[in-house]
């Protein structure tokens, strides 16, 4: 078979990732692949290095093994068309800077060295705060902004990007149901503009009316594919070592808009 | 006016007075980034690790040209930069300890050398004892070039790749993914700091430059939220307390410029601690207070207006202060009643009772159906 | 060996073994740094007890410091608390000033008593076997060897009475706290330690040596044992290796004792750092470099079993799918670590195509299961 020709429609195709800390394996030769338009769930328990998936993907950390291939061709030469939307707890919100400056980072890569960001990409910038609401907070400064606005600023960085695949670590992370609304919306959006969006997530009620894909993860990969074949009790149980239980049921928030498809019944509930 | 014109005509005060400034312009700049990327410490080693170098260079070229001098301690501030990142990645050794470690045992070093040179008779001579607490007398013409030039190297450097380090001390993972070469611009920014401290070593000493790095850099938060204009502040935080600092030092006998330029730094980043407009302790106890006073205002108000509203014409019910002072409010409610008074929303009668004004009415019943007050 | 020069030694060993006390509580506590600022900033104080009593080996002097240091570490944590600064910045302010603040005390106002710049950096210990404590016509030996002496068994006191304590409070000061330990109080109970201590050794040996002989033994100590007993012992074993060594470094080259028992820590800590037997940097290379191929063997099986009983297992368990594209190894490599795991039994090779073994079976479960 041509791989060149299967990896046409593959936004991200990782093959035998295998990362390690200090000599300590983190993940085993995971393969995982993400055909375009999709929206993709990874899920694992605390410490199935789902974090460290996204991050060795995205070369942050370096692999011990493994290939990773964007849209058909290494990593490397593919980053422009990458955006990443990290952990909101992972910078320092009291850092002096505004909302407006925090999203024009995301035209940095794009901007080359030494050029300054122009009316262009303010311009940009301001459409993209716009679209995750957050117009009227564009020269607030960051330390200002509530748990869920700051994701939003987040959102709105990796919007200008501009990227056809796109990486988020935790979204959904102790942000208001308003947040979690209107980011549902955008990677609705981004879908049907057919980009790829690439989501780790830890709320297991919420998966089926989010995602299309999800891939489930606890040091190696468990499963991976459409979330009504993939997303059983089986393989639940399998990544999570019988510890699901959902005792307390979250009802996802509604779609401001319709989405294309129905949403899959959920598979129920596991018991030890 | 004397002082002003010695600062003019005066060559030896007039290249102190530059050079001090320069020197704090430079690291007050570059400390603004440190502070940020919570490398205050690291600023503190590498300080203090300079003088082996400085020690080491004069040994072995037997020059004091300053430029020999400033490459040996940028060298050795490096080396020593190094050494911390080195300990800290092979052992389970934390930052602090790494720090400390490198910290002592290079400058250590560097006072065995210079004993040694003090022994066979060069060190006075060479002037390297300055460099310990500094002496900003002694710079020279040819210090002052030295310094402008790598200033100015150091200044155009952070002005180009300024989003670059904005970004690389903001989110430097994002950093990676958009493309930038992180490890190369980490090593840029630090080297620039490196000599950003060597830079100040002649006039400050290697045992308080971090101060340099650190106070004007934290007087500078106070005052903005903005990465630009921080490093801006922070240089001329820097340039103001190096000028005091120097000038103090040349004038007033036995006052050794290095403690001088930080006393006067630290002065600086105290009363911005203390007063800046949003960030300082007073503006935030002021606000505090104020609050505090509306709030019982309010309750005082709330109350008047329970009584009042039981009268057919609510504004035509003048009380008397003592029956407030039996509801909620308790001690202080004739200030209350006076504050109120001021923004017209009560008024007292010859008498010496209190009623509401129309406004007042409007905003007692706010309260009361707002929930603003229970 | 002359007399002096034994007492000379006696008293830097003795330093050494006191601040290496207390200061593998600061290393564990990741509070390293403080033991600078603390020697720093305890100079004011120091400078103004000075003033006051005209005598630098009054007792006066150390209740002074320890006074400024505890009162340093409070502005440490209460500039912090403003939350207007990070604790870094905020230590890296206070030190430096309340320091300047005591060089300016002394050149201004000392004039050509016996406190000079340089007596504060490197203290005096090559002048003090002149110093001697006398008491009724007996000459008990140098009056600073009684005082460190003094210091460094206070130390060894409360660190033996409290042991229990400083242990819980080090490791977990929130199981502390909930056992009615007061970690706050045995934290300012060990910040008073750790300034009358510096005072001691600063007067001795200078502020430099104080950080240096704090930090340096525990560190290397820490790099060979886990145990919190057996570190107190050998940090302060390492640190009067240490300071022996600079003071014999000092000898030889006729140059500055403190600056020479810094550097023998530094050498003491880089030797131990190369050569430890577990945590050493050659150990660690070379345990990295066994467990490369080690992990690369494990890969090799996790991958096997990962597609056994697949409809891809024969593209996948191909010797070329290695190498190349997918897992990205060189050939060399990969037929060296296919050899290995080979050799191990955890592979069987026929041709290009891998088979697993049941005992690569078993290693793959293990290693997943981590």
């Amino acid at each position: 078979m041509n791989a060149e020709d299967q990896s046409a429609e593959m936004a991200v195709q990782v093959t035998d990732l295998t990362v390690a800390y200090h000599e300590r394996p983190v993940l085993w030769d995971v393969d995982l692949d993400v055909p375009a338009g999709n929206l993709l769930a990874i899920m694992g328990p605390n410490g199935a290095g789902k974090t460290t998936l996204v991050k060795a993907i995205l070369g942050l950390v370096p692999p011990a093994a493994g290939r990773v291939l964007i849209h058909g061709k290494p990593y490397a030469k593919q980053r422009s068309l990458v955006g990443y939307v990290p952990q909101r707890g992972s910078v320092d919100w009291d850092f002096p800077t505004t909302v407006r400056d925090v999203v024009l980072m995301g035209r940095y890569g794009a901007l080359g060295w030494v050029r300054r960001p122009g009316r262009r990409e303010h311009e940009q910038a301001d459409a993209a705060l716009e679209k995750v609401g957050m117009a009227d907070f564009a020269v607030r400064q960051i330390s200002q902004l509530s748990g869920g606005q700051q994701q939003r600023v987040f959102l709105a960085r990796a919007l200008v990007q501009d990227a056809r695949v796109y990486f988020m670590d935790e979204p959904f992370q102790g942000v208001d149901a308003r947040t979690e609304r209107a980011i549902v919306d955008l990677l609705k959006d981004l879908r049907a503009q057919g980009r790829t969006v690439i989501v780790v997530h830890h709320d297991l009620q919420t998966v089926t009316d989010y995602f299309d894909w999800v891939t489930l993860l606890n040091v190696r990969r468990i499963a991976s594919g459409p979330v009504a074949d993939t997303f059983t009790s089986e393989n639940l149980r399998l990544a999570f070592g019988g510890r699901v239980e959902f005792l307390h049921r979250k009802t996802p928030v509604e779609p401001s808009a319709p989405g294309t498809d129905g949403p899959v019944s959920f598979p129920g509930r596991i018991q030890p | 006016m004397n002082l002003l014109a010695d600062l003019v005509g005066d060559y030896t005060l007039r290249t102190v007075a530059l050079g001090s400034a320069a020197l704090g312009l430079v690291s007050g700049a570059l400390g603004a980034f440190a502070v940020l990327r919570r490398q205050s410490l690291l600023g503190d080693a590498v300080s203090h690790a300079a003088l082996p170098g400085v020690v080491l260079a004069f040994m072995i070229t037997g020059a004091k040209t300053p430029l020999v001098l400033v490459l040996g301690a940028a060298l050795a501030g490096w080396a020593a930069a190094l050494g911390v990142m080195l300990v800290v990645r092979t052992t389970r050794l934390k930052t602090d300890t790494a720090l400390g470690l490198v910290l002592s045992t290079f400058f250590g070093l560097g006072l065995l050398l210079l004993s040694l040179v003090q022994r066979t008779g060069g060190a006075s001579q060479a002037g390297l004892d300055r460099f310990l607490f500094g002496q900003a007398a002694a710079l020279v013409g040819d210090d002052l070039a030295t310094m402008a030039v790598l200033g100015a190297l150091v200044l155009t450097v952070l002005t180009l790749m300024w989003k670059e380090f904005k970004l690389l001390a903001f989110d430097p993972d994002f950093a990676g993914v958009v493309g930038l070469p992180v490890r190369r611009i980490d090593i840029l920014l630090t080297t620039l700091l490196v000599v950003a401290i060597v830079i100040g070593l002649q006039t400050v000493g290697v045992v308080l430059m971090s101060a340099m790095i650190v106070a004007p850099a934290a007087a500078a938060r106070q005052w903005t939220d903005r990465l630009g204009r921080l490093v801006v502040l922070a240089g001329v935080f820097g340039a103001v307390s190096g000028l005091v600092g120097a000038v103090l030092s040349s004038s007033i006998p036995r006052l050794p410029t290095g403690p001088t330029i930080i006393l006067v730094a630290t002065a600086l980043t105290v009363f911005s601690l203390l007063f800046a407009p949003r960030r300082g302790v007073v503006a935030e106890r002021v606000r505090r207070v104020r609050q505090r006073r509306r709030l019982r205002a309010d309750t005082v108000l709330a109350d008047l207006y329970r009584l009042a509203s039981q009268h057919a014409v609510p504004e035509d019910a003048p009380h008397d202060v003592r029956v407030l002072k039996t509801m909620s409010a308790g001690a202080g409610v004739r200030r209350c009643l006076e504050y109120l008074a001021g923004q017209d929303l009560v008024v007292s009668d010859p008498d010496g009772r209190w009623r509401l004004t129309t406004a007042g009415v409007d905003r007692g019943r706010e309260l009361i159906s707002g929930g603003g007050i229970s | 060996m002359s007399a002096p020069q034994l007492e000379i030694l006696a008293i830097a060993v003795v330093t050494a073994a006191g601040c290496a006390l207390v200061g593998v509580f600061l290393m564990l506590r990741g509070l390293a740094m403080l033991s600078d600022a603390i020697s720093h900033a305890i100079l004011p104080g120091i400078v103004i007890a000075f003033f006051i009593v005209g005598d630098l080996s009054s007792p006066w002097l150390v209740v002074a410091a320890a006074l400024t240091g505890v009162l340093t570490v409070a502005m440490v944590e209460s500039l912090h608390r403003t939350r207007r600064l990070k604790e870094d910045a905020a230590m890296g302010l206070v030190f430096p000033a309340l320091f300047s603040l005591g060089i300016v005390l002394i050149t201004r106002y000392a004039g050509n008593v016996h406190l000079d710049v340089d007596a504060v950096l490197l203290g005096e210990l090559a002048f003090a076997p002149f110093d001697r404590f006398v008491v009724g016509g007996h000459d008990l030996g140098p009056r600073h060897l009684w005082l460190m002496g003094g210091i460094t068994a206070l130390n060894l006191t409360a660190v033996t009475v409290f042991f229990k304590e400083l242990k819980v409070a080090t490791f977990d000061p929130g199981l502390a706290a909930s056992l009615g330990l007061a970690p706050g109080l045995i934290h300012y109970g060990l910040m008073t330690l750790v300034s009358v201590t510096a005072v001691g050794a600063f007067d001795a040996v200078g502020l430099v040596l104080v950080v240096s002989l704090m930090i340096g033994p525990p560190a290397a100590a820490y790099l060979l044992t886990d145990r919190l007993n057996r570190l107190l012992l050998l940090a302060v074993g390492l640190g009067a290796v240490s300071a022996a060594l600079g003071y014999g470094l000092a000898v030889v080259l006729d140059g500055s004792i403190a600056g020479g028992m810094a550097v023998g820590t530094g050498l003491v800590f880089i030797t131990v750092f190369l050569l430890a037997p577990d945590r050493g940097l050659l150990a660690v290379v070379r345990r990295r470099r066994r467990q490369r191929w080690r992990f690369a063997q494990t890969m090799v099986a996790i991958h096997l079993a990962q597609h056994e009983g697949r409809p891809e297992e024969d593209e996948e368990s191909r010797l070329d799918h290695l190498h190349g594209k997918h897992v990205g190894w060189t050939p060399e490599f990969t037929s060296r670590v296919v050899d290995q795991a080979e050799g191990a039994g955890l592979v069987t090779r026929r041709g290009d195509r891998l088979w697993l073994t049941d005992a690569g079976r078993t290693e793959a479960a293990a290693a997943l299961r981590g």
